[in-house]
């Protein structure tokens, strides 16, 4: 009898040792990554990194701003693609909640949010690039902006279903129509929810490479044209990373650090903003 | 009037939504019209060819099938142990609390990092060592290869399923668990015979979607694969996965069959993870309902 609890005892503390010893061990790669990342990066950012073009192959030096033009740009079109899209089939599902199209919206944005990325890439290439005949921003925001998609539904459609049914009725009450109570009062009051859901999909497209690959496709220059090819920092660390030589990886790291930070800010910022804002009646 | 903006702004919801759905539609319809040529080409056979040489005009996805069969199960393998400690960890030994606070962060930063990070640090701290152990293994040192890509692989993916795996434990209801110490059982015999059977659906939906994940995931494997077109003759030798060849050849496409090939593989990646995903979506709605 009391071997037997001794054996269970054993047991016990040996299980909670390896899923101790199993916990801690997964933090060794991502210490070893960010170790790199912060050793690796920081040496090579300085304000030339930052603010100049890149240099032909063979000399050195030179920065990555058209990337990082390149990234903003991306991001803005995207945004102004998938923000507007996303909140009205979000509205939709938080208002409608039962029905074919309800159901189908549903399995749509499911589907959207496990597609590979480069599957998107290909799409956007059929879509854009093909019919246009020239690799473009355009194309390339349009991939992000699918990939965008599914974040900004969800997140609306959660956050106005938080909001209490009492503050519809109030504003129906006192005579307001329906498209004024939902515009009005039913959004302000989600606003902070809605902006979370666009920070968190802004931080999901920020660091893709793949749907850029044959959309955006990368150049050497500054561009402002969304018709034309532009470079993006995720496009930077890639071609770098993979090219032979030693100052361009310097320079991958660099932007490699420059890139996460960036992700890492806007997750942050949509962390910050869900705490601070949090939807309370 | 008023009546009319209502019925305008119902309007355009309704519109939006539908966008939404046709733009999926449309997604899958874009697909296969453009990979019909290569069905028409070569039929059936491009699915179980195993030879991908575009400039003789042979295509045959067998080499990605496999090629991505084996990274993403590989990868599973290896993180499995890592994640079902983690979400034990957090679900049920330090559900609350400054150190859950602190693995949370450290997943969720770890989810942040793009993955093309992950495949640049890969080629420059991974492959070496894995060239290293080749060497000690008597195998070719490529360094790049399928067992290099799943390790990156089980990495990014740890934090997805651990991260379903913890929401799930922490479903189980406490009355379950309770009841169990009160009879006596240790915390060990608890998890294992009350709360794993009560999350077990639950742990197998995150599994499907980090699998999910692998499957699609192509920059990181990109980097560290090797990109060979062979079929793949060992754990060690470099490889592709469909993912990865899309991201290699598709700029390099020259003839329409190519290209064709390149979106049927497309195709095929869009199906099998949509498939997986919406199991484990369905799986997970059903539980937290």
């Amino acid at each position: 009898m009391m071997e037997n609890y001794r054996k269970r005892e054993l047991i016990n503390t040996l299980m909670k040792g390896l899923v101790f010893f199993f916990t801690t061990l997964s933090l060794v790669p991502l210490l070893f990554i960010l170790f790199y990342l912060i050793k690796q990066g920081i040496g090579a950012i300085n304000w030339e990194f930052l603010t100049h073009l890149p240099k032909p192959v063979g000399e050195s030096g030179g920065g990555v701003f058209n990337a990082i033009v390149g990234t903003i740009i991306l991001i803005i079109l995207s945004t102004l693609m998938a923000v507007p899209l996303g909140i009205g089939a979000g509205i939709y599902l938080a208002e409608v909640k039962t029905g074919k199209l309800v159901y189908l919206l549903r399995l749509g944005t499911d589907i959207l949010q496990g597609t590979p990325s480069i599957v998107l890439g290909v799409i956007a290439y059929l879509w854009v690039v093909k019919p246009m005949k020239s690799f473009s921003a355009l194309a390339g925001s349009v991939a992000l902006a699918i990939m965008m998609l599914p974040v900004i539904i969800c997140s609306t459609e959660e956050t106005l279903k938080l909001i209490p049914y009492s503050l519809k009725e109030a504003a129906l009450a006192l005579g307001a129509p329906y498209y004024r109570t939902i515009l009005k009062v039913i959004l302000p009051a989600g606003f902070s929810g809605i902006l979370t859901g666009i920070l968190l999909g802004i931080a999901r497209i920020a660091g893709e490479t793949a749907p850029l690959l044959f959309t955006a496709f990368g150049s050497p220059y500054l561009n402002l044209n969304p018709l034309k090819p532009i470079n993006a920092l995720p496009l930077v660390v890639f071609n770098y990373a993979s090219s032979p030589y030693p100052d361009w990886w310097r320079q991958a790291w660099g932007a490699s650090f420059v890139l996460t930070v960036m992700v890492l800010v806007f997750n942050l910022a949509a962390k910050i903003g869900a705490r601070k804002w949090e939807i309370k009646f | 009037m008023t009546f009319n903006r209502d019925k305008l702004f119902e309007r355009s919801l309704t519109f939006t939504a539908w966008l939404v759905v046709i733009l999926v539609a449309a997604m899958c319809l874009s697909l296969m019209v453009y990979s019909l040529p290569v069905f028409r080409a070569i039929g059936w056979g491009f699915l179980f060819h195993r030879v991908w040489d575009p400039l003789e005009g042979k295509f045959g996805a067998m080499p990605f099938l496999v090629g991505t069969l084996l990274t993403s199960f590989l990868a599973l393998l290896f993180s499995l142990p890592f994640s079902l400690a983690i979400a034990i960890f957090l679900g049920e030994y330090f559900n609350s609390g400054k150190i859950a606070l602190f693995f949370q962060n450290t997943t969720s930063l770890l989810a942040g990092i793009p993955s093309v990070i992950y495949g640049f640090w890969g080629l420059f701290v991974l492959v070496p060592l894995v060239r290293k152990l080749e060497i000690k293994l008597g195998v070719l040192p490529y360094g790049v290869g399928i067992f290099t890509a799943s390790l990156i692989l089980s990495i990014m993916i740890i934090p997805y399923a651990a991260s379903v795996g913890r929401e799930v434990i922490s479903l189980v209801p406490s009355e379950l668990k309770e009841a169990a110490y009160a009879l006596g059982a240790t915390r060990w015999e608890v998890i294992r015979h009350v709360i794993f059977p009560y999350a077990r659906s639950g742990i197998f939906a995150g599994i499907l979607l980090s699998l999910g994940r692998a499957i699609g995931e192509t920059m990181a494997v990109t980097m560290v694969i090797g990109n060979n077109n062979q079929f793949p003759s060992s754990l060690f030798a470099p490889a592709n996965t469909m993912a990865s060849v899309i991201a290699n050849e598709f700029t390099e496409a020259t003839s329409d069959v190519y290209l064709s090939a390149l979106i049927g593989i497309a195709l095929l990646l869009f199906l099998v993870t949509t498939v997986i995903n919406i199991i484990g979506r369905y799986i997970i709605k059903k539980l937290s309902v």
